[in-house]
């Protein structure tokens, strides 16, 4: 008997810590999905306004879903979504354009101004973000830019133009694929464009697509630059302003749930591509801490 | 042009007629030695130079030592019998015309440069009776040898004109009165180094904010990496424990936080906090408090809820980043410690922590700048809130967010350009003195 109880009690205790472990975890999951419960539940609420008693709805409907697409007065979302979109489409061929041809260069050849480059870069980035962007914006008034339709071009030019200096997840990347392959197709009379083309590009597809995903997704959730760029200029509104507004002073008792209809409809596909490209976001961080 | 002996001193120096022609008439070096058709394009860019130089350049660098004079005038019209306005100087438009006119010649100095090294080149290897390259052969080169410069020329001439060019404007707005103060948001002179006194005095109004913020960003910096990176690395750990079940799972619930645009979670987090919000009137109605909690009215409540917010956004983020590299750790580390009786705390501190820690130095830089920098969490939670009267910064205002409000909402542009400067300053010291010593970046070095 004395065995086995000595046998049992530690696995006893295993069990215990086993049991916590699962309900911290449970309880840590739950507080991280809190927001996101809380948001849903709030889209298919009935009740107008912020300011509510109780936590779940106390009746649900589709309303603020259809408000949300239909509703073209005040807060436009419709527009907003398809400036949005149409931002995002020539915003992401460009920086990814940028970002694989600078990773490419960096990552394969070897020249004069590839250390200076790189440093540079590291420099630059150390700056606060705002202070080039408040100079880029009187630069962009400068170009005519700044009115009516032209802010689509701008926002378009702000979120692309500067894409060369985010070149290291996709360094990182492309530093893993083996330079004998390169080397061997060199030998077989390839020019660097062909091995460009031909042999890296398919190689490194995934880079590729992580690239122009996150540069299709960041005017989705930039606030920031939008605001300054568009100003009171609601047509231009992209959809981060709009949600921004709708939680205004003058609309958040109209517009509350709205806002939370349309944060699901934004959030939605962001985290589906999310989900599907954190393996490489991973790969691409850790390739960079290695080096 | 790797010869040693091509530089722009010998060609100077010891160059035919037609390379040292090129000082003057440039491209006509290139043009001669049987390149004519880059000699002539550089000829070209020549002449644009000077055509731009002789209409605008001029006329705009003149104007850079007073950065304008004229007011906007009303001025009597006696025929119409109104009055007219006349319009004044702009400086902000007459400084960022100086840097860019300044930019075009440093282009030019750069090109001249060039076109006098190539062409001492070419008549080397003409000397030599070496064959020079065609210009159909430069261009197939440009898919070759130098498909770096086809690739990069791009993305440079972006990052040049769309940051170096505003970040330069910004930066010399610090030397200005370009400010809200004394009226001078049309016409503005330069200033010295003044506004960099009036921050780093300390004693004024805007040196005391300026110390209470960058106090507040530090330890704000500080809580948001250390505390983000050792707990992260803790959930890590617990979800990978051999005893855990349903890894897939918990991993899922976690990144989902991440998966939605951070944005809108901190919008949501910020209503949620409200007097009225969600989580005071479920604790009120339960009966656990009786006033509603001031997360954003009280400045340490709000110092404290901004920091446990990031927690939520930060955690699964290292979560993600360090559970490859955890599993990196050699097994026999973690057998030895067990064989000494070292319980899981010990093994944490003694083990993981100090291995992680060496292995991701350039990460933790790079988040600890990232969080100096990080507007979103401040500005979309809080606001820089809560603000005492008179002052322009926020009690949980950073640096950044502060700069943001002296630009875009007070109009104080030397100031924020000062602030700016000042944060870039705080930044480099912490980023040389511990990425130039790290192992990534000899590393880099050696794999060249």
């Amino acid at each position: 008997m004395k065995n086995t109880k000595k046998k049992n009690a530690p696995s006893m205790r295993k069990r215990i810590t086993n049991l916590l472990v699962h309900l911290a975890l449970a309880i840590l999951a739950f507080i991280w999905l809190l927001p996101i419960i809380w948001i849903v539940l709030t889209s298919f609420r009935a009740e107008k306004g912020s300011y509510v008693n109780s936590f779940f709805p106390k009746s649900y409907t589709l309303n603020n879903y259809i408000k949300l697409f239909t509703d073209r007065t005040v807060l436009n979302f419709p527009r907003m979504f398809t400036n949005t979109l149409i931002i995002a489409i020539f915003a992401c061929l460009i920086s990814t354009f940028f970002v694989v041809s600078v990773a490419y260069s960096l990552s394969r050849m070897r020249f004069k101004m590839r250390k200076p480059y790189m440093n540079m870069a590291m420099i630059l980035g150390l700056f606060p973000g705002f202070m080039s962007m408040i100079a880029q914006y009187y630069l962009l008034k400068t170009m005519g830019l700044t009115e009516g339709g032209m802010i689509r071009i701008a926002l378009i030019i702000a979120y692309s133009a500067c894409a060369g200096m985010g070149f290291q997840i996709a360094k990182g990347y492309l530093d893993t694929i083996p330079k004998s392959i390169d080397e061997a197709a060199i030998m077989d009379g390839a020019t660097q464009w062909q091995v460009f083309t031909r042999i890296i590009m398919p190689l490194s597809k995934p880079i590729i697509i992580y690239t122009t995903l996150t540069s299709f997704i960041a005017p989705w959730v930039d606030f920031i630059f939008a605001n300054v760029l568009c100003g009171a200029n609601s047509k231009q509104f992209t959809v981060a302003i709009g949600l921004w507004n709708m939680l205004q002073k003058e609309y958040i008792h109209q517009w509350y749930t709205a806002f939370a209809a349309g944060a699901v409809v934004i959030s939605i596909p962001i985290a589906i591509i999310f989900l599907l490209m954190q393996k490489y976001y991973v790969e691409g961080v850790s390739g960079a801490v290695k080096g | 042009m790797k010869d040693k002996n091509i530089s722009v001193i010998n060609a100077i120096k010891f160059g035919d007629i037609w390379t040292k022609l090129s000082m003057l008439v440039m491209g006509s070096g290139l043009f001669m030695h049987k390149q004519k058709i880059k000699g002539v394009l550089v000829f070209l860019c020549e002449i644009a130079f000077i055509f731009y130089m002789a209409t605008l350049g001029i006329g705009r660098l003149a104007l850079f030592g007073t950065l304008g004079t004229h007011e906007q005038q009303e001025v009597w019209n006696e025929a119409k019998g109104v009055y007219e306005y006349v319009q004044g100087d702009n400086s902000q438009l007459i400084l960022l015309y100086c840097i860019v006119t300044m930019f075009v010649i440093a282009a030019l100095i750069v090109l001249w440069i060039l076109q006098l090294r190539h062409s001492y080149k070419l008549e080397k290897q003409l000397e030599e009776g070496k064959k020079v390259p065609t210009f159909i052969e430069d261009i197939k080169n440009l898919f070759n040898g130098n498909l770096h410069i086809t690739l990069m020329a791009l993305p440079i001439l972006g990052i040049l004109v769309f940051n170096v060019v505003p970040l330069t404007y910004m930066i010399s707005m610090a030397f200005t009165t370009y400010s809200k103060e004394g009226n001078h948001l049309v016409l503005f002179d330069w200033d010295g180094l003044t506004q960099f006194i009036k921050v780093l005095s300390l004693k004024g109004s805007i040196g005391k904010q300026f110390s209470s913020v960058l106090k507040w960003t530090i330890i704000w910096a500080i809580f948001a990496t250390f505390l983000n990176y050792i707990l992260g690395m803790i959930l890590a750990l617990v979800i990978n424990r051999k005893e855990t079940k349903g890894k897939a799972f918990w991993r899922f619930c976690f990144i989902l936080s991440i998966a939605v645009p951070q944005f809108v979670s901190l919008m949501i987090m910020r209503t949620m906090l409200q007097p009225q919000g969600a989580i005071n009137v479920v604790l009120q109605n339960a009966g656990l408090i009786a006033e509603p909690l001031p997360f954003w009215t009280n400045a340490t409540w709000a110092k404290i809820t901004i920091i446990i917010i990031n927690l939520w956004i930060g955690i699964p983020y290292t979560m993600l980043q360090v559970t490859g590299i955890l599993q990196n750790i050699p097994a026999e580390l973690y057998e030895a410690a067990k064989m000494d009786g070292a319980g899981p705390v010990t093994i944490f501190f003694k083990i993981t922590l100090p291995y992680m820690l060496f292995v991701t130095t350039p990460y933790l830089i790079a988040s600890f700048v990232g969080n100096i920098n990080n507007f979103n969490v401040i500005y979309l939670l809080s606001g820089g809130g809560p603000t005492y009267v008179g002052d322009s910064a926020g009690q949980t205002d950073l640096l950044v967010t502060w700069l943001y409000k002296l630009t875009i909402n007070q109009q104080y542009y030397n100031i924020g350009a000062v602030i700016g400067i000042l944060t870039f300053a705080i930044l480099s010291v912490i980023t040389l003195v511990t990425y130039r010593n790290s192992k990534s970046y000899k590393n880099e070095e050696a794999f060249m």
